[in-house]
């Protein structure tokens, strides 16, 4: 696995956000090191998505500092894009290709070679169980398995960071408990896992967890920290007392 | 290049496993320059007349059989009196009645002039013209040529000969098959290119494909390139079916008229890219390049209606139109023979217009999907 940089992963220094005169992302400062699951947390409007665009390349900041896998989000935004990978609640996957040729196009977009995506296709449908489907139309898979394929998907190219934006939206508690162990071994083996919920038990399951109200970070601890500064005993009651304090909820 | 090539492959898999996809592609243009061709004439053929002789002479029989010689007119009924006539009408049998007064033929020998009544039914008013038309056109040069010395001054007779060039017989599917050639390309292409990516974005993969190492240009030439080439098929096919079915000449030179094809294919995929850049679904996207290409397309580009005639405002917006210049050129490579020479101000707006275009489309895509 990558282990592009020393230090951080992802180093934001005031990285800030500017449309006119409306300020969505606010001087947010953070480090994420490898192999950590971070939540990115925030009610709708907070900021999140811009900031997460911001550090997948998708973006330009207005000013501040950041980079991703060691490469500088101002002036190497295409490079970043060569060593994360995304996902969002659609899945990203396309329904009526097989999940074989999902898979070699996503690895041919990113440069792989013919033979190693052979290879690691069949190392993938083995660990997840999926050989048998490998000809079937991804629209015709289950929900659950449509998630795990596009976070495996996601990983093919050996991304140094991985972005998931909601990635359990409307999918069942068993089906995200199963996801979970996914991320957890990704993580295990280095991979850096960026995520954004708006389920407070995922939270939960992060290793440190940042909470965004009005394009700032107010809040970034471990979850138990979070939970013993704010005096509460769960991650929604840290969530609500500050979200309740937001100007621009949508 | 091998993330490209993926890329293109991708969108065939996506093209052929879409009935939808390959029925808009090739069975709707092949049903409307059809249509187009055959049922949308407003040539006259075989038009059905009812004839009321009150005379019975000599000179009714004969413009009678003028009129029924000349392939214009069929004969459906013989009515004995007015209200045969009228009932004929009702009933939709005829399109027009000729009626000879009695004393028609005796007049036209001793007087000079004698009367013929023409009746149409103007519920179809360009048919009804354009029959009236026809049949006192037979019915004058039956007179002059009888009669030259009664009907006016004697002397030499002049008469004034009408010759129409390039479609002498005012074919319909010469202006027809152009035009709808010209309309379905455009359509189609533009409706295909905008709904695959808006469908992309409507299924979250746009995203996707934005965060990967690929750039705006490779994703917007991966998305045409499949769509050129059956476009490409497509344009050939209707070109075919224009001249083998159809009957319109293919004078001028058939390389320059596929090279010109392709450059109007081009324009018209690039458009579709730019409108998808800006639809948010796959419906605002079908619904955008149907209406906002149909109707200019169909009025402004002299298509249906001639540009010299438009008011000047109009005239300018359909400068606009690339159909309009596509017509011009294809009608003039097709039927009047014509080569790059005569052409190269159209086929300049085009290449113009494509580049155009792409530039647009790759700053929208940029800017919107972002």
């Amino acid at each position: 696995m990558k282990t592009a940089a020393i230090g951080p992963v992802i180093r934001c220094e005031k990285l800030t956000k500017r449309f006119g005169a409306f300020t969505a992302v606010d001087a947010i400062s953070f480090a994420v090191a490898p192999g950590e699951i971070f939540g990115f947390l925030g009610a709708n409007g907070a900021g999140k998505t811009t900031a997460m665009r911001m550090l997948c390349g998708l973006l330009g900041p207005t000013e501040g500092a950041a980079s991703v896998a060691g490469f500088d989000v101002f002036t190497q935004a295409e490079r970043i894009k060569q060593h994360i990978g995304y996902m969002s609640q659609k899945f990203s996957l396309y329904e009526d290709l097989t999940v074989r040729e999902n898979i070699r196009f996503y690895g041919g977009i990113y440069g792989l070679k013919t033979a190693a995506i052979r290879e690691k296709t069949d190392a993938l449908l083995q660990r997840l169980g999926l050989e048998a489907e490998r000809n079937t139309l991804v629209g015709s898979l289950p929900l659950g398995w449509k998630q795990k394929l596009a976070f495996s998907v996601a990983l093919f190219h050996d991304p140094a960071v991985v972005f998931l934006d909601e990635p359990t939206g409307g999918v069942d508690p068993i089906t995200r408990r199963q996801f979970w162990d996914l991320i957890y071994e990704a993580a295990a083996r280095g991979v850096t896992v960026f995520i954004t919920t708006h389920y407070m038990d995922e939270a939960e399951y992060c290793d440190r967890v940042s909470i965004m109200v009005d394009g700032k970070i107010e809040a970034l601890d471990k979850p138990a920290g979070l939970k013993q500064q704010f005096g509460v005993s769960t991650m929604d009651e840290v969530f609500l007392h500050l979200a309740r304090g937001a100007k621009n909820v949508e | 290049m091998k993330a490209f090539l993926m890329f293109v492959r991708k969108e065939s898999y996506h093209i052929f496993r879409d009935p939808r996809t390959l029925l808009i592609l090739f069975g709707m243009p092949v049903a409307l320059v059809t249509l187009f061709g055959f049922a949308l004439t407003n040539e006259i053929k075989n038009a059905d007349v009812a004839v009321l002789d009150f005379d019975h002479g000599v000179h009714a029989r004969q413009v009678q059989n003028r009129l029924f010689s000349s392939g214009y007119f069929g004969l459906r009924d013989y009515a004995r009196n007015y209200p045969d006539v009228a009932a004929a009408f009702r009933r939709g049998h005829v399109k027009l009645a000729v009626v000879f007064p009695a004393g028609f033929s005796s007049d036209f020998d001793h007087l000079g002039h004698a009367q013929v009544q023409l009746v149409a039914d103007a519920s179809d008013q360009n048919t009804a013209i354009s029959l009236v038309n026809y049949a006192t056109a037979i019915i004058r040069s039956y007179e002059q040529e009888v009669a030259p010395h009664r009907s006016g001054s004697p002397g030499p007779r002049v008469e004034a000969v009408a010759r129409l060039y390039f479609n002498p017989g005012l074919k319909a599917a010469y202006t027809f098959v152009p035009g709808t050639m010209a309309l379905i390309l455009l359509l189609v292409s533009a409706m295909l290119t905008s709904i695959t990516i808006a469908r992309e974005k409507e299924t979250g993969t746009m995203e996707v494909l934005l965060v990967s190492p690929m750039r705006q240009l490779p994703i917007i030439i991966g998305k045409i390139l499949p769509y050129f080439l059956l476009s490409f098929v497509n344009g050939l096919i209707i070109l075919a079916l224009g001249v083998w079915v159809l009957h319109i000449p293919e004078r001028g030179s058939l390389a320059l008229l596929i090279l010109e094809t392709l450059l109007y294919i081009l324009v018209a995929l690039t458009l579709g890219v730019l409108i998808s850049t800006r639809a948010a679904s796959q419906q605002t996207a079908m619904l955008t390049s149907m209406l906002g290409l149909l109707l200019p397309t169909l009025i402004l580009s002299g298509f249906l209606f001639p540009i010299e005639s438009m008011p000047l405002p109009l005239q300018t917006v359909s400068r606009l139109i690339p159909a309009r210049y596509f017509i011009v050129i294809l009608k003039g490579i097709m039927i009047k023979g014509l080569g790059l020479r005569e052409l190269w101000r159209e086929t300049a707006v085009l290449f113009g217009m494509a580049g155009g275009l792409l530039l647009l489309a790759l700053g929208s895509l940029k800017n919107r999907l972002a």
